[in-house]
């Protein structure tokens, strides 16, 4: 629809676009984080859709009060979170599906409201449901000698309502967001924080349907602040994010849609989706690539400790002489072969743990027997302390041990020791090899 | 108002969706599904369109196909979104939900500026839903898919009546419990990708819904529940052509007003769980533990009144049950109807008296036995407390074990405080 380009004639009408479109949808990310924290996203969606009367009655009788329209949402959200309360309540149904029926319902009526007086009044449907951002700049008053769009007054309200709810009950809606019981003995009422919660989401989508229509706002409520959720562990964080992805969906969805000739608010909702993708891929600690690194990372450690101990017992065993070493194809088999097992013996080898020697052997250095030893020594020091403590059979206590030996450090060795009432022998009787750190009393 | 032949072809369309969706959704409902098919709807949206913008015009079948492909690219993203990351499950839907239909506004409206002739015509009543293009195409669609369904219900009833139920139960029992799951999955979305051109990709899942739980709050065997979902289902839908066809409307917000007609009305009328009904036993209930307690206190004061054979004042009743006066009358008097009590009036009114009848007195004696029995068993066993007897007994000691009922009633008896059933009025 819109062909304007961000730079040569008509750039402005461009440029206010995306402001007004970046100011709604801030507001939206920054309400949301608290929907997605505190796990209301579908009741967000419910309120969402169901303002729906709200907005074309507000229409039809407002007369051009924003205040009025506001106050109105808000009552509409907070009657309907008490609706299906009640249903629940009282009604044993079930919250998913009073959530559904009520909020159908009065999206029903606000369609077959919006399709009876459209052709009265000048109220377009497709701009309430689907949002016509484009058109936007086109309704403009002068202020000082600029074009500003009529809805800019009004959403600019709606953010600092947000801005102003977030700022004087921060703490209250902190605790609130990540411990509702602890906020209740704390003496905040958790019920009365959850009611203008929903009244506040029924203002933002009230007011932001002519940025991106009313079915859509959800979008703008929980696709941000759930990226957010996956790039930060902070509240703070959470929200300068979820606001650096409503801006540029915002900015990117308006690009595209131009370049696609197509409608903004979905492009929006694509934008948004586009980056939640993106943050589930790359996050730097919750992303999948980057928790399917660290578990490589874990596994390559893991199996070369396997490794230098597999050498360190047939050396014990006197299976092989110290600097006799194993063939490379023998070693790596022991921890059923692969690519990470090659991985590791080449890291292994270059850090020194290990060394070649002639015939395509390895054997292991000093610095890789002392690893291994200790590495031999957590593996018994808990096998004994299973059957000290448990009194589990001797056939049960390898396995747990073989998965623990990789964790257990120095002082968790020394604890061990120390509850043990005789620390230099296995259950099995084998030597437990003394620490080389700790210096014996 | 005058049906025309197409107006009867959408007519049938639109009853025989209503149908297969109250039938469908009814397992969603009972399996605590009614989300998933939410999520479907909105998935399907842009399935349908790039059906539409590959071959540019509309083939119904295709179109199924992609919006099935959509629905199963959701399903399967859902499914690794909660088992990878971090992102709890209500947003994970939330996320899926609005991206997809999302991207079929992108699609539609793409679609829209992108035709130039009739072939974009239908696109945006997927949304909101519109009946009046329908074509016999889609009629024979709907009818088979709702044939199909009805029939694999009607062969797979008891498998998957325990699937709905019971599924832990079913697993053990042997039955594929896994498959039936996915049966109903695949169930919910055909109706959803078929009834999306009627209904819309915004409330066709309500649609699926609205029956089950409404037919939910009237009964609890499955079969009547079927067939009344099947009965509510066929009307919404037949109301949102009819209705429909007169005025402009959509057709999708029609039909779910009609079903939540339905729905409040039941939510007030039906006869357990409807709201009046509560309100209705909830009263008569008081109503009867005030009966209770007026015979108890009449017993205790029988008691203590020997020398006037039983007979209280209304003034001794009422410093003994703080109730004001009109508050006892209301029990009095029904009480006294059912010959409960007997009342004699000499001098004021306010002297007026009252005493337990021979039929009062046995039925008196019991309930205070119980309470005194119960009393004891918390005092002596204060843990037990927790697990407190349902007030609606007629004898609070039925839930008391037996060993430890007969020792306490030896200990009541030992101190005179155990009324026997029969016990007659005089001393």
């Amino acid at each position: 629809m819109s062909e304007l380009g961000l730079w040569g004639p008509n750039a402005d009408l461009a440029w206010w676009t995306i402001a007004v479109g970046a100011i709604n949808n801030a507001a939206c990310a920054l309400l949301g984080c608290y929907l997605v924290l505190r796990r209301l996203s579908l009741l967000g969606d419910a309120i969402s859709h169901a303002v729906l009367p709200g907005i074309v009655l507000a229409f039809l009788f407002a007369g051009q009060s924003p205040i009025a329209v506001l106050a109105g949402a808000m009552a509409i959200g907070v009657t309907l979170t008490f609706t299906i309360q009640m249903l629940k309540e009282h009604g044993g149904v079930g919250e998913d599906v009073g959530m559904g029926i009520t909020a159908a319902a009065l999206f029903s009526a606000g369609v077959v409201l919006l399709t009876t007086f459209a052709r009265d009044v000048h109220l377009d449907a497709s701009c309430v449901l689907f949002g016509e951002i484009e058109l936007i700049p086109f309704d403009v008053f002068t202020i000082g000698g600029f074009d500003v769009p009529r809805v800019l007054p009004a959403m600019a309200l709606a953010l600092s309502a947000v801005l102003v709810f977030i700022a004087l009950l921060w703490k209250e809606l902190k605790l609130a967001a990540f411990d509702p019981a602890l906020a209740a003995a704390a003496g905040f009422s958790p019920s009365f924080l959850h009611y203008l919660l929903m009244g506040m989401t029924a203002v933002v989508t009230v007011s932001s349907f002519k940025a991106v229509g009313s079915i859509l706002v959800v979008a703008m409520l929980i696709v941000p602040p759930a990226t957010a959720f996956l790039l930060t562990d902070r509240l703070r964080t959470m929200f300068v994010w979820s606001v650096v992805v409503a801006v540029d969906s915002a900015f990117f969805g308006y690009l595209a849609a131009s370049a696609f000739r197509a409608n903004v608010g979905g492009m929006s909702a694509v934008a948004a989706g586009v980056q939640f993708a993106l943050a589930v891929l790359f996050a730097p600690r919750h992303g999948m690539l980057s928790k399917a690194w660290n578990s490589l990372r874990l596994s390559i450690r893991i199996v070369g400790e396997d490794l230098t101990a597999a050498l360190f017992r047939d050396e014990e065993a006197g299976a092989i002489r110290q600097d006799a070493g194993l063939p490379i194809s023998d070693l790596l088999r022991r921890t059923g072969g692969g690519l990470v097992a090659r991985i590791a013996l080449r890291r292994l080898l270059s850090r020194g743990d290990l060394q070649l020697i002639p015939d395509g052997r390895v054997s292991l250095a000093e610095q890789g027997r002392s690893a291994a030893e200790s590495l031999v020594r957590s593996h018994r020091l808990w096998e004994a302390y299973l059957v000290e403590n448990f009194k589990l059979p001797l056939d049960h206590v390898h396995a747990p041990a073989e998965k623990i030996e990789h964790f257990i450090g120095p002082a968790l060795q020394r604890e061990l020791a120390k509850s043990l009432p005789k620390s230099d022998v296995d259950p099995h009787g084998r030597e437990i090899p003394p620490s080389r750190t700790d210096v014996p009393q | 108002m005058d049906i025309y032949y197409n107006t009867l072809v959408v007519l049938v369309g639109t009853t025989l969706l209503g149908m297969n969706a109250g039938l469908v959704g009814s397992f969603s409902v009972l399996r605590g599904r009614a989300l998933l098919g939410d999520v479907l709807a909105h998935a399907a949206l842009p399935g349908l369109c790039l059906a539409f913008l590959l071959l540019m015009r509309r083939n119904v079948v295709f179109m199924l196909l992609g919006a099935l492909a959509t629905c199963l690219l959701a399903v399967v993203l859902m499914a690794l979104l909660r088992r990878f990351t971090r992102v709890k499950d209500d947003a994970v839907m939330g996320v899926i939900r609005s991206v997809f239909i999302g991207a079929g506004f992108v699609l539609i409206s793409r679609l829209q500026n992108a035709a130039t002739d009739g072939s974009k015509a239908g696109l945006e009543s997927y949304i909101l839903g519109k009946t009046a293009g329908m074509l016999r195409s889609d009629l024979v669609l709907m009818a088979g898919i709702s044939a199909f369904s009805l029939i694999l219900i009607v062969l797979l009833f008891k498998e998957l009546r325990l699937a709905a139920f019971d599924p832990g139960f079913a697993r053990v029992q042997g039955w594929p419990a896994g498959k039936l799951d996915i049966l109903q999955m695949s169930l919910v979305a055909l109706v959803t990708v078929a009834g999306l051109p009627a209904v819309g990709a915004v409330l066709v899942a309500t649609m699926l819904i609205l029956p089950g739980a409404t037919m939910r709050l009237w009964t609890d065997r499955l079969g009547p529940l079927l067939l009344g979902a099947v009965i509510i289902g066929g009307c919404s839908g037949a109301s949102g052509t009819l209705i429909t066809a007169r005025y402009s409307f959509p057709t999708g917000p029609i039909i779910i007003l009609t079903g939540t007609a339905f729905f409040v009305v039941s939510l007030f009328c039906a006869p357990r769980r409807g709201i009046l009904a509560r309100v209705w036993a909830d009263y008569q209930f008081r109503g009867e533990l005030r009966q209770r307690k007026l015979l108890t206190t009449l017993f205790e004061l029988g008691d203590s009144n020997r020398s006037t054979a039983g007979w209280s004042t209304l003034r001794e009743l009422a410093d003994a049950l703080h109730w004001n006066r009109s508050e006892i009358v209301d029990v009095v008097a029904p009480a006294e109807r059912v010959g409960l009590v007997e009342r004699r009036i000499d001098g004021a009114i306010d002297d007026g008296q009252l005493r337990l009848t021979d039929e009062g007195r046995r039925r008196a004696s019991r309930l205070v036995r119980g309470e005194r029995l119960w009393a004891a068993y918390l005092e002596a066993y204060p843990d037990e407390s927790r697990s407190t007897t349902t007030l609606d007994l007629d004898e609070l000691e039925a839930d008391i074990p037996t060993d430890v009922r007969s020792q306490l009633e030896a200990e009541l008896r030992a101190s005179g405080r155990y009324p026997s059933v029969d016990d007659g009025r005089s001393p």
